[in-house]
């Protein structure tokens, strides 16, 4: 495997850096030292000027963000920064490799960002299921704090309970104030009206540790690595059917053959390669002809998906792309919080239709019903939840036609009860709506 | 959940209101790993809240157990990569090897078997988690050795 460069992962030889003292003696923290020296809005002008684009999913610039947060002095409230470390979309695992193996590079990109907004509120909201994870915060905070490196920023890690919604900005922020975890209506955008209705940057946890390398590296030797529009390395998370699958610190821009191949040791059990989902459970599936797509934002885009937040999902040929359906719309079905009717109504009618499908009980029509309540969705909520349901289902349908037509004209599942995903099943909570068989595709 | 533990939550913040979760954690993790409506009562009594609102928060999040669990809870996640790695096999592994079907608990309420969402352990499929803590790369054949050692403890 050739050698990429580690950024995020610096320092670490493969394992993790626990230890205050070792991160320091290493340069740990200078970055905090060199950004505090300098006005927040050079801050922020060097990170616009590396290019540092948002790792949760929607890629928005990170700088831009922090520009939107208004001074304190022309709007006088606390100003909070709020990282998403909720980190539960299917195929995503980077987050928590980040937190388990840099915690004082994702602390010290806090502070960063807290001057850069002027902030002296830190909330990190963790997913529930982080245990480990949450301690190796809890206990690496205590360090920073004992070495006085706070600067009279109060950092506080707020555990989650079990939801995906939560990943969402403004349901994650509902949820930090105490409250059930549903999208807010926006306008007003967090920037303005966040936190406890004050000015709010929430950023993902590779983004605010890439926030640091930035600082380490400085803006314009962060910018040389990647491509144009997409600077810097990103944590891919490959999964799935693939020899080796692991999260790898790559740069954007590398193809998805030497992701797959190369570095991911290419199809587990000498299958043949079907389909990638290249970022998250969300983004559009791709198939084996779309192989030397680049990981990058704008290659993704005109390959009809999405980087998504660059969890890569390798796929062979033993898939049904029904059962597959099936599974990623329980789960959208089962995460939806239940505000927005299209989403809450939508989601359980397309996994419906799915299993009609599969079960070889659907007719031409039901194929079209499918469809139209996927395009009923898009679009018609406060967030995108319900959305990623549907792109990620039309392109199933897009990408495999056939495989659902031949569901359709044969009257069963062509692959005989020998899919990868035969006999899937959906969470346990789930169970007891549809009765425990039913559960079972 | 004694006093002092419930300032020190609601000291972490702003509002008050934002205490609700974590101690909602605490009041599961002391009473046997479930809210019980007295245990919601308590909760609710501790931050000047009504135990409806507490039990709001509790329904929303699947990590509040509003009915009793096992002595031991497995929680299998069988989201798409963890089910392409086998996930099924597992759960049907522990079905066996617990007696108890998933998404129930044992009579005798020694386990607790479920199936989970995603727990962001792609990577290291099959993701098992027993008592929130994660064993990774489980398969069907680990079964039956973990199990064994859930007995003995
Ligand atoms: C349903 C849904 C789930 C999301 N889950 C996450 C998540 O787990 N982690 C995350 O960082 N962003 C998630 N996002 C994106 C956030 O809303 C937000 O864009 C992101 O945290 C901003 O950080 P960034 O600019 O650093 O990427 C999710 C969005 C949606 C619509």
């Amino acid at each position: 495997m050739p050698e990429h460069p580690q950024i995020v992962f610096a320092g670490t030889d493969g394992g993790a850096v626990l230890d205050i003292d070792r991160y320091r003696a290493a340069g740990g923290f200078s970055a905090l030292a060199k950004t505090r020296a300098m006005a927040p809005d050079d801050v922020i002008a060097e990170l616009e000027a590396s290019g540092l684009r948002g790792r949760g999913g929607a890629f928005f610039p990170t700088g831009r963000k922090w520009a939107f947060v208004p001074k304190p002095e022309a709007l006088p409230k606390p100003h909070y920064l709020v990282v998403n470390a909720d980190e539960s979309e299917p195929g995503s695992f980077k987050d928590r490799e980040i937190m388990l193996r840099v915690p004082f590079r994702f602390l010290e990109g806090c502070l960063i960002a807290a001057h850069g907004i002027q902030s002296q509120h830190v909330f990190v909201y963790i997913r529930g299921e982080y245990e480990r994870e949450f301690e190796i915060l809890r206990d690496s905070l205590e360090a920073v704090r004992k070495d006085d490196l706070l600067g009279g920023v109060t950092v506080v890690v707020h555990r989650g309970a079990g939801a995906y919604i939560c990943g969402e900005e403004t349901a994650l922020l509902e949820s930090l104030e105490g409250k059930r975890g549903q999208p807010r209506t926006k306008p007003p955008f967090p920037a303005i009206a966040g936190l406890y209705a004050a000015p709010t940057a929430v950023n993902n946890v590779e983004s605010i540790t890439t926030v640091t390398s930035v600082f380490e590296l400085g803006a314009a030797e962060y910018a040389k690595l990647g491509v144009e529009n997409s600077t810097g390395t990103r944590v891919f998370s490959l999964s799935g059917d693939v020899a080796n699958p692991g999260n790898y610190e790559l740069p954007h821009g590398i193809s998805m053959r030497e992701l797959v191949y190369d570095i991911g040791g290419g199809i587990a059990n000498g299958r043949e390669l079907k389909a990638v989902i290249p970022g998250g459970s969300s983004t559009s599936v791709l198939t084996a002809d779309d192989i030397d797509v680049k990981m990058d934002f704008t290659s993704l885009v005109e390959a009809g998906s999405s980087i998504g937040s660059a969890g890569v999902i390798v796929i062979d040929d033993r898939c049904c792309m029904v059962q597959l359906g099936i599974r990623v719309s329980q789960f959208y079905e089962h995460e939806s919080c239940g505000k927005c009717t299209p989403c809450r109504v939508g989601t359980k009618w397309v996994t419906q239709i799915l299993e009609k499908i599969e079960d070889g009980r659907a007719a031409q029509a039901d194929l079209d019903l499918l469809l139209s309540v996927c395009d009923r969705i898009m679009g018609k909520c406060l967030c995108p939840l319900g959305d990623s349901d549907a792109i990620a289902v039309l392109s199933y349908v897009d990408r495999f036609r056939e495989e659902f037509q031949a569901h359709i004209d044969l009257g069963r599942c062509p692959f005989d009860g020998e899919s990868s995903l035969e006999g899937i099943l959906a969470p346990s909570a789930m169970h007891a709506s549809q009765g425990h068989e039913a559960a079972h595709v | 959940m004694n006093d002092a533990q419930i300032q020190r939550l609601r000291k972490q913040y702003p509002d008050p209101l934002s205490a609700v979760m974590p101690a909602l954690r605490i009041a599961q993790e002391q009473n046997g790993g479930w809210l019980s409506p007295d245990t919601i009562r308590e909760v609710a009594d501790a931050l000047e809240l009504t135990p409806a609102y507490c039990l709001s928060i509790a329904s929303f999040y699947d990590q509040y157990r509003l009915e009793p669990v096992g002595r031991r809870v497995v929680e299998v996640c069988t989201n798409v990569p963890c089910a392409l790695a086998g996930a099924q096999q597992v759960v049907e592994a522990f079905e066996r090897e617990l007696e108890v079907t998933a998404g129930s608990t044992r009579e005798d309420g020694e386990y607790t078997l479920g199936t989970i969402e995603c727990l962001g352990g792609c990577g290291w499929a099959t993701v098992v988690a027993i008592d929130n803590r994660h064993r990774l790369r489980v398969t069907a054949d680990d079964v039956p050795g973990i199990v064994k050692e859930l007995r003995g403890a």
